[in-house]
């Protein structure tokens, strides 16, 4: 920290981290706007079961990963068993693959008149759906398997940490006073593993909560696909901001469980001596189901849907390998490179006057430029519009007061809208990422510094530059590929005309015609695969 | 010239006083000790030296310059001071050459080379100068840091417990080493430890705090034999206290018997106190006919700590006599000394 320095550095502070926090006060605002009854119509008819249906998915989601992925964390954390190493990272994979592309591959092999029912209906001579019963995919339930199953890693990952990390002396004591493998699972891995699965369980929750193609495309009503509908067909922003709102204080209440939890899990998980803890070697048929259980997860989450997109990508070739797939290639690596430069330099400013500020309330803009990550796009979305919306009309406002002609909708009209969205939304990301690196540089390096006479600019590019080389593009690959990824906030707010990887692969599955689009969809999932390899080396460093 | 003159200064840290009105004086090329506990303060005074550490009220003049109060406050990075750290915190991404040179403002290159070689011969790392700090020792690291802070030529160096990460078997022999660069080059330097041993070794003088205060400042000796309060001798060693009552200017009547001291004592005759013995001012002889008698005994080498037992009173009692079993009766007996009597 450097003492008497000039106030100008907390004021940009506090400036740039709010213009990074209008979308909350402006969705407070407009929310509290009159609405020409469109919400209080909402409310009487199909709101409660859009409520209901989100926070029924929300709980599905949260029981379905949860089951799917403790046993597979446990087996690779405290079992030998054959392929374990592989499965290790690869039961990762999934993360990659966004929950809709998944939705569609399955709901076309499942339907009526996928390859599945067809077979059965071949084998036992059924002529019509009459005849037999099979489950709908395109419903609630359907929805909260997709999601599970790609939301699952989550879990898999905190848990595997946490069931590691577990102290070897603790287990010991119990194998010592007659507690079996089996038994001291459920007395004591599991419950010390409890606040890394509760973590793990509001990750999934969030991005459940925030998630709106998948359930969009299974025409599950919900309060994410309700504001959606309610600013494009009832063209309410007032509405769509009552309903932004609920969003919100589902998100805040559990990123109050996240936080809660991750305190406990500092508790359970720390003083753990890493020495000695040797794996259960399984054998004969335990080993063979532990690694059956692994192998179906990854066929079902990954290899499955991916084998399947790789399909319709050969077979389709000629109508993926198009002028606008390179175009909308182009425009997705042109933003979210624009996007992740912009966020890490966000980071870099909020971190850098919070670290040299003998302040402590200068902490407080960096922490309020992470909220935007809580938003799930569609809310965002209508938290940029309303601001922007008034900006744009304050400029023509201003040009008419000169009797000149406007430059017309240069914030919400350009790509202005979806940049600042997703500076907002990812901003978080760039400053957890680039927090880590800076905690790693001790402060008596600032102090050294300063005591020789170097200046706060000195000190950032003489000293923490250099340091930070590493976390600064780490940070950015990570921006760079969720804003690849994001598609809510692309789809509500980007120009008339303008297309990238994900408006454009999402175009195709709500036509029903992925195969088109398969090749633009494996670019995503390629490019979701690099933070996994990233991740999984920093996680093999560790142990 | 006062290198360092320390007045009235007060340091609140989350509402809690941290520094409680200091008053400090430095001669110039003196090597001064802040010693005490782990939060006693000494860390932060250091810190407000460096203008790294608020500080609510008082002044801080370094060589007569005003850094702190009467409206005054200079940024560390104008205070023209050096510090080392207890991390060296030397730069990981700069070789020792940039390392050493990297608060230097002369733009000359014949004069930086110069230089230098100049500090480098001076800690002894020739040849050195393309290493990274991960390629060097932590007594190596710690001798760059050195060199780094002495090559911006600082007014006053501070140092924060420099040797708290380094091996003992050479931590004497680096401090005895630095010592001799500092007196060499005549540098007025702060010292903060926690460690009396090092303290002794490293500097002229010591400061002893206790809860953000200074209990009492002079010379290793003067602290040792003469201190002011109870806290100031049990932190310089073990120490036994007895009762005792003055008999005249020399003389002290105890359970021990008649103790004498070599100087006068300042006491009045009849005032009843404790006498401080230190265990290796008493002497043991055996003795059946005699009243102490040895409860425990620990073998450290060329002697032996033994706890004796006299007038319901368990003494520590340093001896070379190394055969002396527990249960065994025996004289004590108090050398003949300045007494010190709280």
């Amino acid at each position: 920290m450097i003492l008497g320095l000039p106030k100008r550095w907390s004021v940009s502070a506090f400036t740039l981290a709010g213009l990074l926090f209008t979308p909350f006060i402006a969705l407070v605002i407009q929310a509290l706007m009159p609405d020409q009854a469109v919400f209080g119509h909402l409310m009487e008819t199909v709101l409660p079961t859009y409520i209901q249906n989100s926070l029924l998915l929300i709980l599905l989601v949260s029981i379905g990963a949860l089951l799917l992925a403790t046993p597979a964390a446990w087996l690779v954390a405290r079992c030998d068993f054959p392929g374990r190493s592989v499965f290790q990272w690869a039961l990762l994979l999934p993360l990659a693959m966004p929950a809709y592309i998944v939705a569609y591959v399955y709901t076309d092999m499942l339907d009526y008149a996928g390859p599945v029912q067809k077979a059965l209906r071949e084998l036992f001579g059924w002529q019509s759906p009459a005849d037999y019963w099979f489950p709908e995919v395109r419903s609630l339930g359907g929805a909260a398997v997709m999601l599970a199953l790609v939301l699952f890693p989550y879990i898999y990952l905190l848990a595997r940490t946490a069931f590691m990390e577990q102290s070897a002396s603790l287990i010991h004591a119990a194998r010592v006073m007659g507690c079996s493998p089996w038994r001291s699972f459920w007395r004591l891995n599991l419950p010390m593993a409890r606040p890394a699965l509760a973590v793990g369980v509001a990750l999934v929750a969030m991005e459940t909560a925030a998630d709106f193609a998948t359930v969009s495309y299974f025409a599950v009503p919900t309060l994410t696909t309700a504001v959606y509908d309610t600013w494009l067909g009832h063209g309410s922003l007032s509405a769509a901001a009552k309903l932004s709102v609920i969003i919100l204080l589902v998100v805040f209440a559990l990123i109050g469980m996240e936080r809660f939890s991750r305190r406990k899990q500092q508790l359970y998980q720390k003083n753990s001596f890493h020495s000695g803890l040797e794996r259960y070697a399984l054998a004969g048929v335990k080993s063979l189901a532990a690694s059956g259980y692994c192998a179906l997860l990854l066929l079902l989450a990954f290899l499955l849907p991916f084998g399947i997109l790789l399909d319709y990508a050969l077979d389709y070739f000629e109508y993926s390998w198009t002028p606008e797939f390179f175009e909308y290639s182009a425009n997705s690596l042109l933003l979210s490179a624009l996007v992740s430069v912009l966020c890490m330099a966000i980071a870099l400013i909020l971190l850098f006057i919070q670290r040299i500020s003998p302040d402590d309330r200068d902490a407080l803009p960096a922490r309020l430029a992470s909220f935007g990550y809580a938003l799930p796009g569609t809310v965002l979305a209508i938290g940029v519009l309303a601001p922007l919306t008034l900006a744009d009309f304050g400029v023509n406002d201003l040009y008419a007061l000169f009797d000149q002609r406007g430059p017309g909708l240069i914030f919400t009209g350009t790509l202005f809208a979806l940049v600042f969205a997703f500076c907002i939304r990812f901003s978080a990301i760039a400053i957890g990422s680039l927090e880590s690196s800076y905690k790693r540089i001790s402060p008596s390096m600032d102090m050294a510094a300063v005591t020789m006479g170097e200046k706060p600019l000195g000190l950032l590019s003489r000293v923490h530059l250099p340091l930070l080389k590493k976390g600064l593009f780490a940070g950015m690959l990570l921006v760079f590929i969720e804003a690849m990824k994001e598609l809510p906030a692309a789809l509500l707010l980007r120009p008339v005309g303008y297309e990238n990887l994900a408006t454009y692969v999402f175009q195709y599955v709500s036509d029903e015609q992925l195969e088109y689009g398969a090749l633009a969809a494996i670019v995503i999932v390629l490019v979701g695969l690099v933070p996994l390899i990233y991740l999984n080396r920093s996680l093999e460093q560790e142990n | 010239m006062t290198a360092l003159s320390i007045t009235g200064v007060n340091s609140e840290y989350q509402g809690v006083r941290v520094l409680d009105g200091l008053d400090l004086q430095m001669e110039q090329g003196e090597i001064l000790a802040l010693l005490g506990p782990s939060g006693c303060g000494k860390t932060t005074l250091l810190r407000a030296i460096a203008g790294l550490q608020p500080v609510s009220s008082g002044c801080i003049h370094v060589q007569g310059q005003c850094f702190n109060g009467e409206g005054n406050f200079t940024p560390s990075e104008q205070r023209g001071v050096g510090m080392i750290f207890q991390d060296y915190a030397l730069f990981p991404h700069l070789t020792v050459a940039d390392n050493i040179l990297f608060g230097v403002t002369e733009k000359d290159s014949f004069r930086r080379g110069a230089l230098l070689e100049e500090m480098l011969t001076l800690v002894k790392l020739e040849g050195l100068e393309k290493r990274y700090p991960h390629e060097l020792s932590g007594g190596q690291q710690q001798r760059v840091s050195i060199a780094r802070a002495l090559a911006c030529k600082p007014k006053l160096l501070l140092l924060d417990e420099p040797f708290s990460n380094i091996d003992s078997q050479v931590r004497g022999e680096l401090m005895m080493e630095i010592r001799a660069i500092l007196k060499s080059r005549k540098v007025s330097a702060v010292f903060v430890t926690h460690s009396k041993d090092e303290a002794f070794v490293f500097a002229d003088k010591l400061a002893l705090f206790k809860e953000g205060r200074i209990v009492q400042h002079g010379t290793a000796e003067e602290l040792y034999y003469s201190p002011a309060e109870r806290y100031v001798a049990d932190f310089l060693g073990r120490g036994n206290y007895v009762p005792v009552q003055v008999v005249d200017g020399f003389n002290v009547d105890s359970p021990l018997g008649q103790l004498v001291s070599t100087s006068e004592l300042t006491w009045p005759s009849q005032y009843s106190g404790e006498v401080l013995l230190r265990p290796q001012q008493l002497t043991l002889e055996p003795d059946d006919a005699a009243a102490g008698v040895i409860r425990d005994r620990r073998f450290l080498g060329n002697f032996c700590h033994y706890q004796v037992e006299i007038a319901s009173q368990l003494l520590e009692v340093r001896s070379q006599l190394t055969q002396l079993l527990p249960g065994q009766k025996v004289q004590i007996r108090a050398e003949a000394h300045p007494l010190v009597i709280f």
